[in-house]
C-alpha cells in the first residue's frame, strides 16, 4: 500500500497543538462550563467505546457487561478520593479502580471466555448484574444512596492525557502481536488455533485490558460527575455503550471514536425527545446490522496519514460460516 | 410446615410463568441458534393487548387472552421477518445485536404511547377472585388458573411438535436447516412458525401476569425475559422439557432466597446459577454434548 | 509503528473540539420549552430583557422515575401560569427553561451547568428525588445560582462535607422527620410494641425512612421482629410476605413507591395479613387504588405533606383547579411542584435585586410562606419547619387525618 506518511513528530505536534488549543479556548472562556462538560461526556464514552471494541469488535466476544466494569471503577476511584483527595489519591484511585477490574475480568473471564458468542454475552450481562446488586447491598458503597459529595478532579488536562492515552495504547495492542491474535481469533477461531495461536489467552487479554480501560473511564465518571449509584450502571448503560461501537463499526477505533461524537450531538439534539431517542437508538441498532452489519466505518480506520482518505487498515474479510 | 407448602405454591406459579417465556426462548433457539433478545417484550406486548381487550373493549378474560396471544404471534412473526431473516446468513453477533435493537424499539415505543408508569388491570371477574384456606396455606383461584392454563399450553405445544407435521419439520429444522431444505421443508416458513408459537405462549405469559399481579408497564418484559432465558438454559437451551424444568427451578430458587430473607438478592443468585450452569455443565442439565462441527 | 495511534488519538482531540464547539447548540435546538401562553418565548438569552425572569427546570421527564418528574412539572407549570395570568413577578413575566436530565445524575449536572452558564437563569427547579439534586448542588454553589426541590427527602441533601450547603433549598421534609413521626404514631396512637419492616433496598429514601423508624420505635420500647427487603420493579412479594406472616407484629411498616406498595398491600391481605400497615408519603398517588383495590386498603396509614380531608381554603383551590384541568385528584408531586414553584416566585418578588445572591437571600429568610403542602419556614440548614399529616385509609378512601406539628 502506498500512502503519504506523516513523521512521527509532525503528529505528535498535532497532538500537542490540539491539546493546547483548547487549552487556550478554555482560559479564554469560548469554552465555557458547559462545552467542557459535554467534552468529559464525550471523552468518557470514547474510552468505553474503544475498549468495548477491543472485545467485542476486533476480539469478535459479545460482552453485554461493560457498565460492570466500568462502576467497579467508578467506585474505587469515588472511595479513594473521597479519603485522598488529592492528585495522588485520584491517580492511584483510578488505577487501583483499572486493576480490580482487570483482576475482576481475569476471574470472570478465563471460564466464561471458554463458551461461544452468544452464551458469553448473557455470562457478562449477569455478571454485571451480580456487580450491581451488590453494590447496591454493601456498606461501604452506601447502597442505594451512593456515594454523594465525590470532589470533582478530572479537568482538560486529564481528560486530555487519558483519553489520548487510551486510544494510543489500544490502538498500539491491536498492532502487536498478541493484537494480531486478537483479530485472527475473530475471524476464526478454529483456523486461528490450527495455526498456533493460543486463542483463550488472546480472548482473556483482550477481556482484561477491555477492562482495566473501562474501569478508568468509570474512575473519570465518578471524578467529574460528584454522585454515583448502583443504577447508572444498569444494563441500559451496557446498551448504550454498545450502540457508540456498532454505529461506528465493529473493529474499527477511529470509528468509536466519532460515534462517540456523533451519539453525543445526536443526544442533544434530541434533548426534548429523550423516549424517542432509545427507539431511534434500537432502529440504529437494526438498521445497521440489516443493511451495514460492520458499522459506519466497518473495520476501516480514518488516519490522520490518509487525510480524510478512507484506507482500509485491518483483515477486512469476515467469517460468513457458521460454526 | 404451612409455610413450607405456601412456598412451594408461591414456588409453582412463578415458575408457571416463567415456563410459558422460556418455551418461546428455547423453541426459537433450537430453530435459529439466536437468543431472542425481544421475546421478554412480546411478553409485554401481550401483557398490554390484554389489558386494553378487557378496559377498553369490556372483552372477557379469555377472549382477551385468546386476541393477546394471536397479536403476539403475529408480531412475532413479523419482527422475524423483517429484522432476524435478512440476516439468516450473518455472524450470530450481529443477531444478537438486531435482537437487542428490536427489545429497544418495543419498549420505547411502547414509552412513548403509554408512558413509562406502572397501569393496573380492571377488575376481575368473580370466578377469579377469591381462594381456598387449607389450613392456613391459602390457595389463590388465579393460581391455580395460572397453573392450569400454562399446562394446558405447554401439553397442546408439546402434541404440536411431537404429533403434527408442522412438529416433525420444524424438528427436523432444527437438526439440521440445509438437509432438511433438501428435503422438500419450507425452512423459512417453519421459522415464522416457531416464531408465532413461541410468541403467542409468551402473549399468554404477559396476560396471566397481568391478571395475577396487576400490574403491568412498557418495561416489565427485561427481568423476565431474561430470567426466563436463564431457566432454559438451565434445563438445556433448545430444549423443550428443558425449559420447563428450567423455569420450574428457578421459580423455586427465586421464591427460597426471597423466604430466607435475602430477596434483595435474588436476581444475583440467579445470574450466579446461571454462570455457574454455564461454566460446569454449558449445555444445560438435559443437554447433550454436541461436538462443534468443523 | 506508531503512525495510527497518533493519528487516531489526534483525531480524536479534534473531534472533541469539534463537538465542543458544535455541541455548544444554536437556541433553536436547545428551545428552551416556555409553559406559559402569555407573551411570545424569547429564545435567547439576549432577550430576556428586564421584562421576562428565567427560572430553570431541571427534571426527570424520561427515563427511571419520570413519573415524578412529569407530575412536579405539571404543578410547577400550574403555578407559573397562575402567577403569569396575575400579572407575574412585580409585573414581569416568568419564563420556564425546561431540560429533561432522564433520570441520570451525570445529565442533570450537565443541565445545571448549561441553564446557569448559557440561560441566564435566576434559580433552577429540580431534579425531584435526592441523588440527582445533590448532583446539581456543586454547580449551584459555584454559580452562586439556588437550586429548589421539591422532593428531594434525603437527610443529607441541604448539608455539605462544610456544613450548609449555601445555594441549595428544599420544601419537603427529611425522611428523618418522616421516619420518626410514623414511629410516634404507631407507639401512641397505635398502640403497637412491635413491629415488621418491608422495604425497598434499592432506594435511598426508604433506606432513610427505614432506619429513622428503626430507631424511634425502638427508643419508644418497641421492637423491630424483623427487617425484609424488596427491589424496586418487583413484582412478586408472595415468598417475602409468607415468611413475614409467620412472626408476631402489630404493625408493618412499608417505606417504598405506591407502584410497588399497592402491589404489597394487596398480596399481604390476599396471604391472610391483617395488621395494620404503615408507610410514607410514597403512598399518596391514585394509582395506589387501582393497584391494591379498595378491599385491600384498610387499616392503612401513612405519612404525608397534606391530606384532602384538609378544610384550609388553599387546599381546596388547589385541589379543584387541578381537578378542572385534568380530571382527576391531584397526588404529592403535583402539589409539591406547585408549592416549590411558588416558593421561588415568592422570593423572586422579595428579592433585592434580580441576582442568584439575592434570590438565595430571600429564600434563606422565607418565613411562614403558606403553600398547599402545609405553611413553612426555612431554617438554619434551608431545611422547611412544616407539619406533617398522618393520613388514614378505609376502603381505599381518606377516613381520618392527624396533623403533626414539628
Amino acid at each position: 500500500m502506498k500512502q503519504f506518511r506523516l513523521p512521527f513528530l509532525a503528529k505528535g505536534g498535532i497532538l500537542v497543538l490540539g491539546y493546547v488549543v483548547v487549552l487556550l479556548l478554555i482560559w479564554s472562556g469560548v469554552i465555557n462550563d458547559y462545552i467542557q462538560a459535554t467534552m468529559v461526556t464525550i471523552c468518557i464514552n470514547i474510552i468505553l467505546a474503544s475498549s468495548l471494541n477491543l472485545i467485542t469488535g476486533f476480539t469478535g466476544q459479545f460482552s453485554l457487561g461493560h457498565a460492570g466494569f466500568m462502576s467497579i471503577g467508578a467506585y474505587t476511584t469515588a472511595l479513594v478520593t473521597m479519603n485522598f483527595p488529592t492528585v495522588w489519591g485520584f491517580v492511584g484511585g483510578l488505577l487501583l479502580g483499572a486493576v480490580i477490574a482487570a483482576i475482576i475480568g481475569l476471574l470472570i473471564g478465563l471460564p466464561t471466555l471458554r463458551l461461544s458468542g452468544d452464551y458469553l454475552a448473557i455470562a457478562t450481562l449477569g455478571m454485571a448484574e451480580i456487580i450491581r446488586v451488590l453494590m447496591l447491598n454493601f456498606e461501604f458503597t452506601n447502597g442505594a444512596a451512593g456515594l454523594i459529595g465525590i470532589p470533582r478532579m478530572v479537568d482538560w488536562n486529564w481528560l486530555f492525557v487519558f483519553t489520548a492515552g487510551s486510544v494510543i495504547l489500544i490502538a498500539n495492542l491491536l498492532r502487536s502481536a498478541p493484537g494480531r491474535n486478537m483479530i485472527a481469533v475473530r475471524e476464526d477461531e478454529i483456523a486461528a488455533t490450527s495455526i498456533g495461536v493460543n486463542a483463550l489467552q488472546a480472548k482473556t487479554l483482550a477481556f482484561v485490558v477491555g477492562a482495566f480501560f473501562g474501569a478508568l473511564a468509570g474512575g473519570m465518571y465518578s471524578t467529574y460527575f460528584y454522585v454515583i449509584k448502583p443504577d447508572i450502571f444498569g444494563f441500559l448503560k451496557s446498551v448504550d455503550i454498545l450502540i457508540i461501537v456498532v454505529l461506528g463499526g465493529l473493529g474499527s477505533l477511529s470509528g468509536s471514536v466519532i460515534a462517540a461524537i456523533l451519539l453525543a450531538l445526536i443526544s442533544t439534539i434530541l434533548q426534548d425527545f429523550s423516549d424517542l431517542r432509545m427507539v431511534i437508538y434500537g432502529l440504529i441498532l437494526v438498521v445497521i446490522m440489516v443493511f451495514r452489519p460492520q458499522g459506519l466505518l466497518g473495520d476501516r480506520e480514518i488516519t490522520l496519514s490518509a487525510l480524510g482518505r478512507i484506507i482500509p487498515r485491518l483483515p477486512r474479510k469476515r467469517n460468513e460460516v457458521q460454526p | 410446615m404451612e409455610d413450607v407448602l405456601q412456598q412451594l405454591i408461591n414456588g409453582l406459579s412463578l415458575g408457571s410463568i416463567y415456563a410459558l417465556i422460556a418455551l418461546g426462548y428455547t423453541m426459537v433457539y433450537g430453530i435459529l441458534q439466536l437468543i431472542n433478545f425481544a421475546h421478554g417484550d412480546i411478553y409485554m406486548i401481550g401483557a398490554f393487548v390484554g389489558y386494553f381487550c378487557m378496559s377498553s373493549l369490556q372483552l372477557g378474560f379469555f377472549e382477551s387472552l385468546l386476541i393477546a396471544m394471536v397479536a403476539c404471534s403475529i408480531l412475532g412473526a413479523l419482527i422475524e421477518r423483517i429484522a432476524y431473516k435478512p440476516l439468516r446468513n450473518s455472524t450470530r453477533i450481529a443477531l444478537l445485536i438486531t435482537a437487542i435493537g428490536v427489545s429497544l424499539v418495543l419498549e420505547y415505543t411502547m414509552v412513548y404511547f403509554v408512558g413509562a408508569g406502572v397501569r393496573s388491570y380492571p377488575p376481575l371477574p368473580e370466578f377469579m377472585i377469591g381462594s381456598f384456606n387449607f389450613g392456613g396455606v391459602i390457595i389463590k383461584n388465579l393460581q391455580i388458573l395460572i397453573v392450569g392454563i400454562s399446562v394446558t399450553l405447554m401439553i397442546a405445544l408439546q402434541l404440536i411438535v411431537k404429533k403434527t407435521k408442522v412438529g416433525k419439520a420444524m424438528r427436523a429444522v432444527s437438526q439440521d436447516a440445509e438437509t432438511a431444505r433438501l428435503m422438500g421443508i419450507n425452512v423459512d416458513n417453519i421459522i415464522s412458525v416457531t416464531f408465532m408459537l413461541g410468541s403467542a405462549l409468551a402473549g399468554a405469559a404477559g396476560v396471566l401476569v397481568g391478571v395475577y399481579y396487576n400490574s403491568i408497564n412498557p418495561l416489565m418484559g427485561l427481568m423476565p425475559g431474561l430470567k426466563a432465558f436463564v431457566a432454559a438454559v438451565f434445563g438445556g437451551i433448545g430444549l423443550i422439557p428443558g425449559a420447563l424444568l428450567g423455569a420450574y427451578v428457578v421459580g423455586s430458587l427465586e421464591t427460597f432466597v426471597a423466604a430466607t430473607g435475602n430477596s434483595m438478592f435474588r436476581d444475583a443468585v440467579v445470574f450466579a446459577v446461571l454462570i455457574a450452569i454455564l461454566i460446569v455443565k454449558p449445555t444445560g442439565l438435559l443437554g447433550k454434548n454436541v461436538k462443534e462441527k468443523v | 509503528m506508531k503512525r495510527i495511534t497518533l493519528g487516531l488519538a489526534a483525531a480524536a482531540i479534534g473531534m472533541s473540539m469539534f463537538v465542543g464547539c458544535a455541541g455548544d447548540p444554536a437556541p433553536s435546538s436547545s428551545a428552551p420549552t416556555s409553559s406559559e401562553s402569555t407573551g411570545p418565548a424569547p429564545s435567547s438569552p439576549e432577550s430576556t430583557g428586564p421584562e421576562t425572569i428565567r427560572i430553570g427546570i431541571n427534571y426527570e421527564l424520561s427515563g427511571g422515575v419520570a413519573a415524578y418528574g412529569q407530575a412536579s412539572v405539571i404543578g410547577i407549570e400550574m403555578a407559573v401560569d397562575e402567577v403569569n395570568a396575575a400579572g407575574g413577578i412585580n409585573g414581569k413575566t416568568v419564563e420556564l427553561v425546561k431540560y429533561d436530565n432522564k433520570s441520570e445524575e451525570a445529565e442533570a449536572t450537565t443541565l445545571a451547568t448549561k441553564m446557569m452558564t448559557q440561560d441566564n437563569i435566576l434559580a433552577a427547579i429540580g431534579p425531584a428525588t435526592s441523588s440527582r439534586f445533590m448532583a446539581t448542588i456543586p454547580v449551584a454553589n459555584q454559580n452562586k445560582i439556588p437550586v429548589i426541590s421539591g422532593s428531594a427527602t434525603a437527610d443529607a441533601v441541604t448539608q455539605g462535607p462544610n456544613g450548609v450547603q449555601p445555594y441549595a433549598f428544599r420544601i419537603c421534609f427529611n425522611d428523618s422527620f418522616q421516619g420518626t413521626a410514623m414511629a410516634n404514631y404507631a407507639s401512641r396512637t397505635l398502640n403497637a410494641k412491635s413491629a415488621v419492616i418491608f422495604k425497598d433496598s434499592s432506594s435511598d429514601y426508604a433506606k432513610g425512612l427505614a432506619e429513622n423508624f428503626n430507631s424511634t420505635f425502638v427508643a419508644n420500647g418497641g421492637t423491630i421482629v424483623g427487617e425484609e427487603a424488596y427491589v424496586a420493579k418487583d413484582t412478586d412479594f408472595n415468598a417475602t410476605l409468607t415468611r413475614i406472616r409467620g412472626m408476631e407484629f402489630d404493625v408493618m411498616y412499608l417505606p417504598g413507591y405506591y407502584e410497588e406498595v399497592g402491589l404489597i398491600i394487596k398480596a399481604a391481605r390476599e396471604l391472610g395479613i391483617t395488621a395494620p400497615i404503615l408507610g410514607a408519603d410514597g403512598f399518596d398517588a391514585p394509582e395506589l387504588l387501582d393497584l391494591a383495590g379498595a378491599a385491600a386498603l384498610n387499616d392503612i396509614y401513612f405519612t404525608n405533606h397534606y391530606s384532602s380531608l384538609d378544610q384550609d381554603p388553599k387546599v381546596l383551590a388547589f385541589i379543584a383547579a387541578y381537578k378542572a384541568k385534568h380530571g382527576q385528584d391531584p397526588n404529592a408531586f403535583h402539589a409539591l411542584g406547585y408549592d416549590t414553584a411558588m416558593f421561588v416566585m415568592d422570593a423572586i418578588g422579595r428579592a433585592s435585586s434580580l441576582t442568584g445572591e439575592a434570590v438565595q437571600a430571600a429564600l434563606a429568610a422565607t418565613k411562614d410562606f403558606p403553600a398547599v403542602t402545609g405553611t413553612l419556614s426555612v431554617d438554619e440548614n434551608h431545611n422547611p419547619v412544616k407539619a406533617i399529616v398522618v393520613v388514614g385509609l378505609k376502603d381505599g378512601v381518606e377516613s381520618t387525618s392527624e396533623k403533626i406539628n414539628p
